[in-house]
């Protein structure tokens, strides 16, 4: 059978670059298949998307070599529109992509450009409505919706078309985990009811193998480094090599000498196949390992106290709230949005004041401050850099902060020295921001908050959107400035950053808190994970399997191991 | 946080129009207002949009903040006539009716007065209708009606569509300056205006570069489900017009006809009481 996309030795250079940002690809891609790209950031995969969906070459310029083929036509004879027919594009960006005023004008945008006349256009609409079970929202605006409702609305928008093939660019990025499993099913259905063949870009692959894939293209500087079932890419190094996170049960297998092979179908916890000998193996593995050593007491830092809050419009975002935070923890707030974490980082920033309740720091009533004042103590980093950053120069971004405190310029210096060298940005002091990546930016607005000298950072999703090694390059920092004894807040709804880094972790749901916990008690309790649309994490499941009765303390002790013995 | 573009949602006859009805009744209505300093005329033309707003149930405090903004404005501008111009209305009218002597050529005449009076009213016979037309027309609507009257989809759309985005920008405006205030960037009273003047700029810096971002993505939403593809294009929220459609800018037309007969008959577009 022909297939539906092919490409041949191909070959892309940005005209703004360079080098070339892919190389040599052969790729053929049949109808009804489903495939996963993935790859670290930086490898080629969202260029390689671009080629697919027709934006490269009629949005972004560049040099193409070899061929590349769709319906056996050549993409750079057929223009933007004649691609966008047969294949539809869901970005990762839910929100940006979302057109119309209300769900059903946003479906039926592509049809409108189509001049279809309206009752056919309303007829499609609902039909491509039904198809994602979106119907029941028609009049709907975006922000009435939900992140997943979102994603919904943009994959009818392009099933109004019957395309053949549908592209996901990150569809997981901005969905919290239960939802992101929910799309992840509801691709599969898709697929399944419509035959067209289905490419995703992702880097989170545990989340995508929670259905079946047929193939993963795993890429690297710009070339394909694997293209094979996940089966056989999991019994293989190659992710580990390339910096992408393997599925967490493989890896706790594969800590307790369990040999990865593809015939044991690794590639969902509900295929795998396990023999008695290499049950045993965790087993052992797991009574080999210490038991958690309990925590000290530690005196506490930021103590709220039955705080209610409502914003203006009457939403009541936080309902007798309590929590501490204890000096020099690294601890997690998580829940759903519109949950209250954001809200109550706002509350202890007196970004807002709190109807009711009180807020102390280190026993002193937070009302005597004002914001500028609390900034002194409590440092707030939000999650996108471009938003906070508004010098061209690094190091008049670090001292901003201090300047406006009318700092001299003598006591400035030796501060944003510090700062700067601190997050590894000392080199790079005399150079624009524009220059830095994502993450070095990320540490410039760190730097500009640490020059404050605060004793406690709130960090509004510190790792979103980026790749494995990013993440861990990012968290890595954070626990540094951990271990200097800043303490560290993270608002987070991923559920890997809560395991693996916060010893602790608050989860609000509905503007209450409704557990605090070690990560590792409440990423295994059921209430919890569904009433903050969480998702457990496989370990559990993976030591149930094996027959280790306390799975928690499994779970405790498979973070441990990785927090001591692998990162050193 | 105020919205200053703001559909309201009520059930209305005004509300059932379609978006192209309303936008040439707009018109209709400034042109009305704008061509004609006719007092009898200015004077009903405010009077109708309040029962226009009556029969909309827009409320005074749904809009009392962009009302506030033009008080503001309309004052200022009153002000700044008298100052340059104190014998404007004795030009206009041909007669000089001393009120006040105030100091050298500052005298208050009752034309002068009179032609302020002419001032407020043109005001309040645009403004309320300009601000009926922003709460009762559904966003959605507004690009397919800017479209039928004329004006290229592509243009109508990204007008359409800088509205819509206008509460996202405003929120993060709001993100924005708290976290900036943090680092001790002054927005409030207590600061000079130059710092302040200044400070706004720590907020609109990257408030334009997140901006940029978002324009990048909803762009290549648009391109990828073929916006740009034909000349034309169809609307899933266009409307047929309706009887009461017809009225409704029949009315409009008389409105202006009206306006300009008066011009024609006070052989100027000053209706002159002083003589």
């Amino acid at each position: 059978m022909e297939p539906i996309i092919r490409f041949e030795n191909f070959g892309f250079k940005y005209n703004a670059q360079q080098k070339p940002t892919l190389y040599d690809i052969n790729l053929s891609i049949h109808k009804g298949e489903k495939l996963l790209i993935a790859g670290p950031s930086g490898c080629g995969k969202s260029t390689l998307a671009h080629c697919i969906n027709g934006l490269i070459p009629s949005s972004y310029r560049g040099e193409m070599t070899g061929s590349l083929t769709i319906a056996g036509k050549e993409t750079r004879d057929m223009g933007l529109f004649d691609i966008s027919r047969r294949v539809g594009t869901v970005l990762q960006d839910s929100d940006g992509q979302f057109i119309g005023l209300t769900v059903a004008e946003d479906i039926a945008f592509a049809l409108e450009n189509d001049c279809v006349a309206q009752p056919e256009m309303k007829e499609r609409v609902l039909k491509a409505a039904k198809l994602v079970d979106i119907s029941g929202h028609l009049g709907h605006a975006p922000n009435e919706l939900s992140g997943g409702q979102k994603q919904r609305v943009a994959l009818a928008g392009v099933m109004v078309d019957d395309v053949e093939v549908l592209l996901f660019d990150e569809p997981l990025a901005n969905l919290d985990p239960a939802t992101g499993k929910q799309a992840v099913e509801l691709i599969d259905q898709i697929q399944k009811e419509t035959g067209a063949a289905v490419i995703i870009i992702e880097h989170r692959l545990e989340d995508v193998l929670h259905r079946h894939v047929d193939r993963v293209v795993l890429m690297g500087e710009g070339r394909i480094i694997a293209d094979m079932s996940p089966d056989e890419l999991l019994s293989s190094s190659l992710l580990r090599d390339s910096g992408i996170r393997e599925p967490l049960y493989i890896t706790a297998l594969k800590y307790a000498g369990v040999e990865i092979r593809a015939d044991m179908a690794p590639a969902s916890l509900e295929t795998i196949k396990l023999g008695e000998k290499d049950k045993e193996k965790l087993r052992s593995w797991f009574s080999s390992r210490p038991e958690t050593p309990a925590e000290g007491e530690r005196p506490p830092l930021l103590e709220a106290r039955d705080i209610s809050f409502a914003y203006d419009n009457g939403h009541q975002a936080l309902k007798d709230v309590s929590l501490t935070v204890y000096q020099g923890e690294l601890m997690a707030i998580a829940g759903t949005n519109g949950a209250g974490k954001s809200t109550f980082s706002k509350l202890a920033c007196g970004f807002e004041i709190q109807q009711r309740g009180s807020l102390s720091f280190k026993g002193r009533d937070l009302m005597e401050l004002s914001i500028k004042e609390r900034a002194d103590h409590i440092g707030y980093v939000m999650q996108n850099p471009n938003q906070m950053i508004s010098k061209v120069m690094i190091y008049d971004e670090v001292a901003l902060g201090l300047r406006t405190r009318g700092l001299l310029e003598e006591e400035i210096g030796p501060r944003v020295e510090e700062a700067l060298k601190i997050c590894g940005l000392w080199p790079f002091r005399n150079w624009p921001v524009s220059a830095l990546s994502f993450g070095q930016k990320k540490r410039v607005t760190i730097a500009s908050i640490l020059v404050l000298k605060p004793e406690m950072i709130i960090l509004d999703e510190p790792t979103a959107g980026q790749d494995y090694r990013h993440y861990t390059e990012i968290m890595e920092f954070l626990r540094e400035l951990n271990a200097r004894g800043i303490t560290v807040v993270m608002i987070t709804h991923d559920m890997h950053l809560m395991l693996e880094y916060a010893g602790r972790a608050v989860v609000f749901s509905g503007g209450r808190v409704i557990a605090d916990a070690s990560s590792a008690a409440i990423l295994t309790d059921g209430d919890v994970i569904r009433r903050a649309s969480l998702k457990e994490t496989s370990l559990y499941p993976l030591a149930l399997m094996c027959g280790i009765e306390d799975a928690r303390a499994f779970v405790q002790r498979f973070i441990d191991y990785e927090r001591e013995a692998v990162r050193r | 946080m105020i919205n200053i573009f703001n559909y309201i949602d009520r059930p209305s006859p005004i509300h059932r129009l379609t978006g192209a009805t309303k936008l040439v009744c707009l018109l209709l209505w400034s042109f009305a207002a704008m061509l004609t300093y006719d007092t009898r005329m200015l004077i009903l033309l405010p009077i109708l949009s309040f029962v226009m707003f009556y029969i909309s149930r827009i409320k005074l405090r749904d809009v009392s903040f962009m009302l506030g903004f033009t008080a503001v404005f309309m004052v200022l501008n009153n002000v700044l006539v008298f100052a340059f111009s104190p014998q404007h209305g004795v030009e206009l009218y041909g007669s000089k009716h001393v009120l006040l002597g105030l100091w050298g050529n500052y005298v208050l005449t009752k034309e002068q007065l009179f032609y302020h009076l002419n001032l407020v009213l043109k005001y309040l016979s645009t403004i309320p209708i300009v601000l009926l037309f922003v709460c009762t027309t559904n966003p959605s609507e507004f690009a397919a009606s800017l479209n039928r009257i004329g004006v290229k989809y592509t243009v109508a759309y990204s007008v359409a569509l800088a509205l819509r985005y206008i509460p996202d920008i405003q929120r993060e405006y709001h993100d924005i300056s708290q976290a900036q205030q943090a680092r001790g960037i002054e927005m409030s009273r207590k600061e000079s205006l130059s710092k302040r003047l200044k400070s706004a700029s720590a907020i609109l810096i990257p408030l334009i570069l997140s901006s940029m971002d978002r324009i990048e993505t909803i762009s290549n939403a648009m391109e990828l489900r073929g916006f740009g593809k034909n000349k034309k294009r169809t609307w899933y929220m266009g409307r047929k017009f309706s009887k009461l459609d017809i009225l409704a800018m029949a009315f409009c037309a008389l409105l202006l006809a009206i306006s300009l007969s008066l011009n024609v008959i006070n052989g100027s577009r000053f209706w002159n009481p002083f003589i």
